[in-house]
């Protein structure tokens, strides 16, 4: 327990950061997985993304965030988005 | 059932990297890169003996980009940069022979605002993307960011307008941009004697007409890899009669 209360105690404010953003990360994920409708999954994803973007920019890694926000957030996202419609347009009929 | 198995898991992972690795690694903003491998690298001497780095003062340096990971990604790794536009042609062209079977055109609902604002951002996004693949020897991106940037520009004005479709030249200047990669390859080849070698010369570091091929290579990815997103995203809108 001794143990626990020190490492809280030494956090920084860099290391709030990360922890904040990685639970953050980590709630959207398991929304993501648990979530009833596919499309609230894929907007789970896309914010996980995102939020992973700002763990990149603390890391000194501005290639990868960019990266990671075009892609990683946007077109996957918008072509997932279209598979679903494809999905759901095929099951009318 | 299920949701047991992935907790127990879970937290079986999460044991052993924060009692295990986490411990192991350097406190963040300590390592030394000049004693790393990288030196190397951001010395930009492989052959010769090493010399100091100046930025837009050093002349003919031997990569003379003034970005570590695209003086790794274009010229010393560069095939392995071929391989990778390879293999996202082979992805679109699975998504385009996959999503043209006997569907019908997604279709919109159109909103004024959007569709008078994506007409009065969309230029500025191609211009964004136009910046980070062209600066991609100076600043951090390159082709393949710059080509998504742009790429999500027209996806944009995908959902604004409905009668909007990307034509043939989307596919036509793909195939001339990987073309023209392997053909800077060749080149490379008759001059130097190494495929994909920098065969140009690399001018002062930090200017824009600088590294070589570089800014050659990555303004041919950033219009190859826009088309080709560009294309594989109306893919997936339009239907069989694309």
């Amino acid at each position: 327990m001794s143990k626990l209360v020190e490492f809280f105690t030494n956090l920084e404010l860099i290391d709030w950061i990360f922890y904040l953003v990685g639970g953050l990360m980590v709630v959207f994920s398991i929304f993501a997985v648990e979530a009833r409708r596919i499309f609230d999954s894929v907007l789970a994803l896309s914010a996980v993304s995102l939020l992973s973007v700002l763990l990149f920019i603390v890391l000194k890694a501005p290639d990868v965030a960019i990266t990671e926000a075009a892609v990683g957030s946007g077109l996957a996202s918008a072509v997932m988005i279209f598979a679903l419609f494809r999905m759901k347009a095929g099951e009318k009929k | 059932m299920r949701r047991i198995w992935a907790i127990l898991i879970s937290v079986v992972f999460l044991y052993f990297f924060l009692g295990t690795y986490f411990p192991t690694l350097p406190k963040f903003g300590n390592i030394d890169m000049y004693r790393r491998v990288s030196f190397d690298y951001i010395s930009k001497s492989t052959t010769t003996s090493y010399q100091p780095v100046e930025y837009k003062k050093s002349k003919g340096l031997e990569d003379g980009s003034a970005n570590v990971v695209t003086s790794i990604v274009v010229n010393y790794r560069s095939f392995d940069t071929l391989g990778e536009v390879t293999v996202l042609f082979a992805a679109a062209l699975g998504v385009g022979i996959l999503a043209n079977i006997k569907k019908r055109r997604i279709e919109f609902e159109e909103h004024k605002v959007l569709s008078v604002a994506a007409g009065m951002i969309f230029p500025l996004i191609l211009l964004f993307g136009a910046y980070i693949f062209i600066h991609g020897h100076l600043t951090p991106g390159g082709g393949f960011p710059g080509g998504t940037v742009i790429a999500l520009g027209v996806l944009l004005l995908m959902l604004a307008k409905n009668e909007f479709k990307v034509t043939d030249v989307a596919k036509h200047t793909e195939q001339v941009a990987g073309s023209g990669y392997v053909l800077v390859g060749l080149i490379g080849m008759a001059v130097v004697g190494v495929f994909l070698a920098n065969f140009l010369p690399t001018g002062t570091i930090g200017n824009l007409f600088s590294a070589g091929v570089v800014p050659i290579v990555y303004s041919l990815i950033g219009f190859k890899v826009g088309a080709e997103l560009s294309s594989l995203v109306s893919d997936m809108r339009e239907g069989d009669k694309a």
